[in-house]
């Protein structure tokens, strides 16, 4: 008999083998980042010569960097946009077309994105045969499809967090007699400030990330990050993208260990 | 000063609603449109809806789906490879979400973190890591051969098998955190008054926590069926040739065969495929927003 007072359940093997299934291709993939061979799978000592290559890679770096411009941009006007929608639907009960509202604003979020990308650009030429504007596509036409869904994401944050708030503090200015637009700046804005740094990582990461939509409303000249990776993942496995995969896993890595850290700080601090 | 009229939202908040019609309804009824019009050449290269006072309406796109057995099966296959992989993912996705919700509060946030973090590397770069795993000479090969399981490397990248191995990876996180909402937010005094009478913990578990856990099993299997039975890249990097999901098929014909009013035909179809589900999972969510609420206010 086991001499621990409670057997490790199957449960917890089972969780232990969902975590193991989760982590060991990541795992597995920064590891041959570091191996010598162009031979994935097989071990030829350690090496750092793929990161060389990669910031050599004039194509993957001038990728990179508008993939991170689209992405600052999408994140920024998805969070002002996606803030007033969950404003909105947090706070006004009954207007017209409230029902239309919600559908509109809760659809993006399960439509599958080959329907977006293909609806997208068929709007695109659709409107430059018709007025010329969008000229051509590009880093506009794909921040306007990344900013259509990512609000939704925003939307959803930050009504949440409005349903789950104390109003007695908003309606102590009002009874001041701040103006409504003020409440919103000074009482309301700071206080949902978490829900607006969520739904602004939200927004960069799947902006930074999102190929099916991006390829449809992107044009020539206007090639992002994982456009690149996908043409190249497609003629098969590349060292070179297993060590760009091994730098975007550990920013998000570093970013997360430091948020946590953080989080664990103003959590003792509240406590103490 | 008096109580605030029921009041309408103010002007700015316009925007985003104007931002959706404009960027996400319109594009919709534009594929509406395009997939009753006939190919042409030329920029757009599809005839318009209405041209010298007539209509122009082509239902051949449609009737090509159903004649064209290649269409329909694309459709059949998609729903199956996304069924059988949605249950799949709920058999690895449930005993996760219940250890979690029945771990120790203090562990339940971190081991919740563990689930979403791989969510927030990029999909692409997760699907292109089995790549490498699966392969001929990939890991799960060389490890077979080592163990003597098998004498040569097997066909396992660029298979079925493979796209279900890759759907469930990517979305096991959207099936575990709906499970483990409703999980941990079960009352279990109500275990214990089934053991009280005489339940065993398995039937306790079959007639007590499987049934109030449904909300989140639906929610769980809809999040994951919805984007799998449109899924492009799974299918397209793990997959073979003769993969027919109608995510590539809609992406082939749009971008190797040029035919964008055949391909719109194909998003009408695959929406009309979804519509329930998508509606049965906003109306879920409702009702989970609405026991929350419920549940936060004492």
């Amino acid at each position: 008999m086991s001499a621990h007072k409670r057997p490790i359940s199957p449960l917890y093997v089972m969780l232990a083998f969902g975590y193991a299934f989760l982590y060991a291709p990541i795992v597995l993939l920064v590891f041959y980042s570091f191996n010598e061979s162009r031979l994935v799978t097989v071990w030829a000592g350690f090496s750092t010569k793929w990161y060389g290559e990669l910031f050599r890679n004039e194509q993957i770096l001038n990728a990179a960097w508008l993939s991170l411009r689209i992405a600052v941009v999408n994140a920024t006007f998805a969070t002002i946009l996606g803030t007033l929608a969950g404003f909105v639907i947090a706070r006004y009960k009954r207007f017209p077309t409230r029902t239309a509202f919600l559908g509109l604003m809760s659809a993006p979020l399960v439509m599958p994105e080959v329907v977006m990308g293909l609806s997208l650009l068929l709007l695109f030429v659709a409107l430059e045969t018709a007025i010329g504007w969008p000229a051509g596509r590009g880093a506009v036409t794909v921040t306007i499809a990344h900013i259509t869904f990512c609000l939704a994401f925003v939307a959803v944050i930050v009504q949440a967090k409005l349903a789950s708030f104390d109003r007695s503090l908003e309606e102590a200015a009002m009874d001041l007699g701040a103006r409504p637009w003020k409440v919103f700046c000074v009482i309301t804005l700071p206080l949902i400030a978490p829900a607006l740094a969520a739904g602004w990582l939200l927004s960069f990461t799947l902006s930074f990330d999102d190929l099916i939509v991006t390829s449809f409303t992107s044009g020539p000249g206007a090639s992002t990050l994982p456009m690149v990776i996908y043409s190249s993942v497609r003629l098969g496995v590349s060292p070179q993208i297993n060590a760009l995969a091994t730098i975007m896993i550990s920013v998000v890595a570093l970013f997360v260990a430091v948020s946590g850290w953080l989080l664990y700080r103003q959590d003792k601090a509240k406590r103490a | 000063m008096s109580q605030p009229r029921a009041k309408l939202p103010p002007l700015a908040s316009l925007t985003p609603y104007l931002w959706l019609l404009l960027f996400f309804a319109a594009p919709l009824g534009i594929v509406l449109k395009i997939s009753v019009a006939s190919p042409v050449m030329g920029q757009p290269p599809y005839t318009p809806l209405y041209e010298a006072g007539q209509w122009l309406i082509n239902w051949d796109n449609y009737r090509l789906l159903f004649d064209d057995g290649l269409y329909i099966a694309a459709l059949l296959n998609s729903l199956k490879i996304a069924a059988i992989s949605t249950f799949v993912t709920l058999l690895i996705g449930y005993p996760m979400a219940y250890a979690i919700a029945r771990a120790k509060e203090s562990h339940r946030s971190i081991l919740m973190m563990l689930v979403i973090l791989p969510f927030w590397t990029s999909f692409l770069i997760r699907v292109y890591a089995w790549m490498s795993i699966l392969s001929t000479t990939g890991l799960l090969n060389n490890f077979l051969l080592w163990l003597g399981v098998i004498d040569q490397p097997l066909e396992i990248l660029y298979t079925t098998f493979a796209i279900h191995l890759g759907i469930v990876y990517s979305y096991l996180p959207f099936m575990v955190l709906p499970l483990v909402a409703t999980l941990s937010r079960m009352d279990l005094t109500l275990l214990e008054a089934a053991a009280d009478l005489g339940a065993k913990p398995w039937q306790g578990f079959l007639r007590v926590t499987l049934p109030l856990s449904l909300p989140g099993i639906l929610a769980g299997c809809l999040l994951v069926f919805i984007p799998a039975t449109g899924e492009f890249v799974i299918p397209d990097l793990l997959g073979g040739p003769e993969a027919l999901m109608i995510g590539k098929v809609m992406w082939t014909e749009f971008f190797s065969n040029r035919d964008w009013p055949v391909a719109s035909a194909l998003t009408v179809a695959l929406l009309i495929l979804l519509v329930g589900p998508m509606i049965a999972l906003q109306s879920l969510r409702k009702r989970e927003a609405a026991a929350d609420a419920k549940a936060a206010t004492p």
